[in-house]
């Protein structure tokens, strides 16, 4: 970990993030007509702490109150018997329900598509959304699946082998997000929390 | 290799706690109005059932189901254990079936461990005879965490027939194992031998424990596992280890009241007392199928099992 941590380089600073943040919020109220009928629901750990400070800017920038919430995906991953059985995070939705309002999921990072189509799945189990959309922090490429993001913090061209690790001020004490070289092993990338 | 769970004692502090807490995000799923989750699909969980029992093997099944895992329900009666079978042999049938788990309810005391040398998947003991009942003391813990918001420092009384109780055993082993405080109240006769080498303390005093707990778990006088006298008569009994109107009046305001279930009402609990809102009887069959998910989660979902011993 220690060598990895030395060839790290930080793509998002603090700020950076703050303004990538503000204008996923301001498209947001563009794309859904002031965020009419809009819920946020992030993917826990940082997705979900990412949810939260968009509809904290949603409120400040047009007054209107959000419903956020978060949606674990663990259950509904198809790689759970890759690896031992795995901690679930926590489903928390708002009391309005998702039913018929447009459900905006919203992420870290953006790789090979399989969170999403878990938390669609998932999302499936708890409500019929009107539409549902997808925000995520960091696209850095190599989707497996049919999937785009509606709204991107930064597009990120890594390779394969790289992990891209999101640091948030509410978990890490700090914002900020690594590209960390890896080694050429395929799926390298692939460790949970650092994709 | 983590694969079973037959002894509460297989499970370490952090095992326990991970099997709490996710009871803890699985009982948001029972509160959903699609209850079903596909972690388990393609997965046979096996019941097999050589005792009788209601609570233990509906909720075990239901478990599952909710996992969407397949579950093949095997009781004693009506099948070929009545010619004859034996558990070897009914063992050796469900392995050829592929079965990824197989939960165990067996009157004789180990059969669960003889089980799990015969089986590729893994074992869950539901009951053994006069021994364990692990993720039936999961349950109590769970319940009483969410009751009082702890488990750590509880003073626990277990009051009763400790002697026949599995109940007891698992609850001692996990309650220690989690920080809490347990004394075991029985007439000596109801006492196992070496209960001196178990981690807690025992009385014979009920009424001098009751004041100083913080949950009182009374266990059902199992009548039909006692081949001698073991205490004078059932009105002798009850009047000295029941739980009646005037002995829940001294506990302490907060202090619940737990029954593993099914009761005998007028023998070690009053209706009363039983009916109150201060005990937990009826949430602990409800939390039963969120903690039999969440072992059933941890012990199967994964590459391998999370928690849990090996043999």
């Amino acid at each position: 970990m220690s060598d990895a941590r030395n060839q790290a380089r930080a793509v998002l600073e603090g700020p950076d993030i703050h303004r990538a943040l503000t204008r996923i919020a301001h498209e947001i109220l563009e794309r859904t007509k002031g965020a009419e009928k809009v819920v946020l629901l992030g993917i826990p750990t940082r997705g979900a702490t990412l949810a939260f400070r968009i509809a904290e800017r949603i409120s400040q920038f047009e007054g209107v109150k959000v419903p956020v919430g978060t949606i674990d995906i663990t259950m509904y991953r198809d790689d759970l018997r890759l690896r031992p059985a795995r901690p679930l995070g926590r489903t928390d939705l708002p009391a309005e329900g998702v039913d018929g309002r447009t459900v905006v999921l919203v992420d870290d990072v953006l790789f090979s598509g399989r969170t999403v189509r878990a938390a669609l799945d998932a999302l499936n189990d708890v409500g019929r959304p009107r539409a549902v959309q997808l925000a995520t922090l960091v696209d850095r490429g190599h989707r497996e699946l049919p999937i785009r993001a509606d709204y991107v913090g930064k597009n990120l061209p890594t390779s394969k082998s790289e992990k891209v690790k999101v640091y948030l001020e509410e978990i890490d004490g700090r914002d900020a997000v690594l590209l960390i070289k890896g080694d050429d092993r395929p799926d390298a990338g692939e460790t949970n929390g650092e994709r | 290799m983590k694969r079973h769970l037959i002894s509460a004692g297989d499970l370490t502090r952090d095992d326990a706690l991970l099997v709490l807490d996710t009871a803890e995000e699985l009982a948001r799923v029972s509160e959903r109005s699609i209850k079903k989750l596909p972690t388990l699909r393609g997965r046979t969980v096996v019941n097999l059932f050589y005792e009788d029992s209601t609570r233990t093997r509906i909720s075990f099944e239901a478990a599952a189901k909710r996992l969407s895992a397949d579950v093949i329900n095997f009781s004693a009666k009506g099948s070929s254990v009545s010619k004859g079978e034996s558990l070897k042999d009914t063992a050796l049938t469900l392995e050829a079936m592929g079965a990824d788990a197989v939960v165990i309810r067996h009157a004789a005391s180990g059969a669960p461990h003889r089980l799990a040398n015969w089986v590729r998947g893994s074992v869950v003991n539901a009951g053994d005879g006069t021994h364990e009942h692990p993720t039936q003391a999961l349950l109590d813990a769970f319940s009483m965490r969410r009751r009082m918001g702890r488990v750590e420092g509880l003073k626990v009384a277990i009051v009763g027939d400790v002697l026949h109780s599995r109940v007891a055993r698992s609850n001692v082993l996990l309650l220690h194992a989690l920080g809490a405080e347990v004394t075991l109240v029985a007439p000596p006769t109801l006492l196992p031998v070496a209960v001196d080498t178990w981690p807690c303390q025992v009385s014979y005093d009920l009424d001098a424990v009751l004041p100083k707990s913080d949950v009182v778990m009374m266990l059902r006088v199992q009548l039909e596992r006692m081949n001698a006298a073991y205490f004078p008569s059932a009105r002798e009994y009850s009047r000295r280890y029941g739980l009646d109107r005037e002995r829940f009046a001294r506990l302490h305001d907060d202090a619940i009241v737990m029954h593993p279930g099914p009761m005998n009402r007028g023998m070690e609990i009053s209706a009363e007392v039983a009916d109150s809102p201060r005990s937990t009887i009826v949430e602990q069959v409800a939390n039963g199928v969120t903690v039999r998910m969440a072992v059933l989660y941890l012990l199967l979902s994964g590459s391998e099992p999370a928690i849990g011993g090996d043999l």
